[in-house]
């Protein structure tokens, strides 16, 4: 009984504070009919920005993906006190620092007069109010969560997998593929779900370094917010429905991989087997 | 000489977990490193196989010098206390593991794997995954895969620590049969010292980083050639500067020339064996081992005097300890 009434109090809650707001959008978004929503949908402005929005994901995903493993692998692997202090707390600054402080730093770098902003454009590259700075701002947020994620599924597995493979002949390079990879994929995907979903929703960064030109540097969440000002509600409600479809889909092809792997036999309990 | 290890040295900061050790392992061997925890045995081990880089000192394995040679060009067959299993491949594929990395022909895989697999006795799992076996199957099955490279020396770093005490004497007796059977120079790291005694003709007994003793296992027990050596190989009591086994002092119920005096204290039944604790008269305490016809001629009890006369007392040189 006592587990009935936890789930439906933890339901309950869930539906307050997720389902019914959420479910107000679906509603609100069909509110008019079906043909303002495809107007939305065939607008160049929406059809840009979910341009834009897919590939700053397409480039700080794997990018962060990446750069996570090796980070993780730096610090769980070969990391030695005062080093791993320096590199956990720098990787941990992107959750702590407000996004809009991201953004405003990297116009201090990259902008006219910043650091390294003159040398980009004089060799011809926009940073600032262009897509590459957004794409950076990106990376910058959702820096942290593979390495979050894969650190302590390393510091789990432990050595003896790669070091079983290496007297077996395997190289270093074999033995990441082959051994190290596989061990901690579910630590990966996870991480990549949450840069995922942290990459298309990003707004405050990206807000400061795109200079929002319309048709050009609006990501999606720039759009909800632009379309708002304009009252546009339909649009609003139809850019941020399409939003949290491309969420749930991130989690239901990662759950589905797991699910493909584990039938498997991968996770299967050993059963009620004899001892020896 | 399978391996021959000369003044190895190997600090961990300020630990120093092998000092200046030599060793050689004869060819086809089944050498056993003994020694308490922290004593270095598992480091040499390491050490041996190119997973540690010695500080100091030289390494060589069937005569070559691989001191400085990467773990995956020394030929060695590795098993770890806690299985290394590869955890997302089958039975198969952890086994044909080093073999397909070296891009072996797929039939000549199949039928090498096999073998393994039947001289394991995993016939039948090969589809299985590890976490679908037992400890002792995971431990044949990671033995199958160091054997599969066709090791010039195979080196099993507590191989057993992991698993329950019946299943562990089961794979001591397979492992002494299988050594029988593959002849491949082996090295066993245990704490244990009724392991090596029973798995190994040759035991390296080991001690804060130094080698305190090599020989049979029958040298070890009776020709100590230290106070350490004596306590960690089996039972011992202190008897003023000496030491005896406990199956070595002799029980009588008269004084003779030679006996002194002592009180039991407790007598307590082990099955075929019967442990006796006594006091002496000057209040030094001992124990004695006699079997269970020879307690029952005594009529050992509580409270009884009995007088006791130590055989084979050892004496070590302190200097020398």
């Amino acid at each position: 009984m006592k587990r009935y009434g936890l789930r439906a109090a933890a339901l309950g809650y869930l539906l307050l504070l997720l389902a019914i707001p959420v479910g107000m959008v679906f509603y609100r978004m069909f509110e008019n009919g079906l043909s303002p929503v495809w107007d939305e949908l065939t607008s160049p402005a929406f059809t840009h920005a979910l341009q834009v929005t897919l590939i700053i994901v397409a480039i700080a995903v794997p990018a962060n993906t990446i750069f996570g493993i090796f980070c993780a692998l730096a610090i769980v692997r070969r990391g030695s006190g005062r080093g791993n202090w320096l590199l956990n707390s720098l990787i941990g600054l992107p959750l702590a620092l407000s996004p809009v402080v991201v953004g405003l730093s990297l116009i201090l770098v990259y902008g006219r007069n910043g650091w390294a902003g003159d040398w980009f454009l004089d060799n011809g590259v926009r940073v600032i109010f262009s897509l590459p700075g957004m794409v950076l701002a990106t990376i910058f947020v959702s820096l942290p969560f593979v390495v979050r994620e894969v650190v302590p599924v390393l510091r789990e597995i432990g050595t003896d997998q790669e070091e079983a493979a290496w007297t077996l002949g395997a190289s270093r390079t074999t033995t990441f593929w082959r051994i190290t990879l596989p061990a901690i994929r579910w630590g990966v995907a996870y991480g990549v779900v949450l840069t995922t979903a942290r990459a298309l929703g990003e707004y405050g960064a990206v807000a400061v370094v795109s200079g929002r030109l319309v048709g050009s540097t609006e990501t999606l969440t720039l759009h909800i917010d632009e379309r708002y000002l304009a009252f546009d509600q339909t649009a609003v409600y139809t850019t941020a429905v399409v939003l949290a479809v491309l969420a749930v889909v991130t989690l239901v092809a990662m759950n589905m991989l797991g699910r493909k792997e584990r039938l498997g036999g991968d996770h299967r309990p050993a059963g009620n087997e004899t001892l020896r | 000489m399978a391996i021959t290890v000369q003044q190895v040295t190997k600090r961990f900061g300020s630990f120093v977990a092998l000092d200046s050790v030599s060793v050689a392992i004869p060819s086809g061997s089944l050498t056993a490193l003994l020694g308490p925890s922290g004593s270095g045995k598992s480091t040499l081990l390491r050490v041996i196989a190119g997973l540690e880089q010695a500080d100091e000192g030289r390494v060589e394995i069937l005569g070559e010098d691989a001191t400085n040679l990467e773990p995956q060009k020394r030929g060695v067959g590795m098993v770890f206390q806690h299985y290394a299993a590869f955890k997302h491949m089958t039975v198969y594929d952890n086994v044909a593991f080093g073999l397909t990395i070296r891009k072996r022909p797929k039939n000549e895989v199949r039928d090498r794997v096999q073998d393994l697999l039947s001289l394991v006795q995993l016939d039948g799992l090969a589809r299985r995954y590890p976490s679908q076996l037992s400890g002792g199957q995971r431990q044949r099955m990671a033995l199958a895969r160091a054997l599969a490279i066709e090791p010039k020396v195979l080196l099993l770093d507590e191989p057993f620590g992991a698993l329950d005490a019946r299943v562990r004497k089961e794979l001591r007796e397979w492992l002494r049969r299988l050594h029988d059977e593959v002849h491949v120079t082996t090295v066993l790291v245990t704490h244990d010292q009724e392991e090596a005694m029973e798995v190994s003709d040759r035991v390296v007994l080991m001690n804060e980083g130094r080698i305190e003793q090599i020989g049979k296992p029958r040298d070890l027990y009776e020709h100590p050639a230290n106070e350490f050596v004596m306590s960690f190989v089996g039972p011992v009591n202190r008897l003023g500067d000496g030491f005896v086994r406990p199956h070595d002092i002799e029980l009588r119920l008269e004084p003779n020339g030679s006996t002194s005096q002592a009180a039991v204290e407790r007598v307590v039944y082990l099955g075929f064996e019967v442990r006796v604790e006594l006091a002496l008269d000057g209040g030094e305490r001992l124990w004695a081992q006699v079997t269970r016809d020879e307690a029952k001629r005594l009529g050992l009890d509580r409270g009884h005097v009995v007088f006791i006369r130590p055989n084979r007392t050892r004496v070590f040189d302190q200097s020398a300890g």
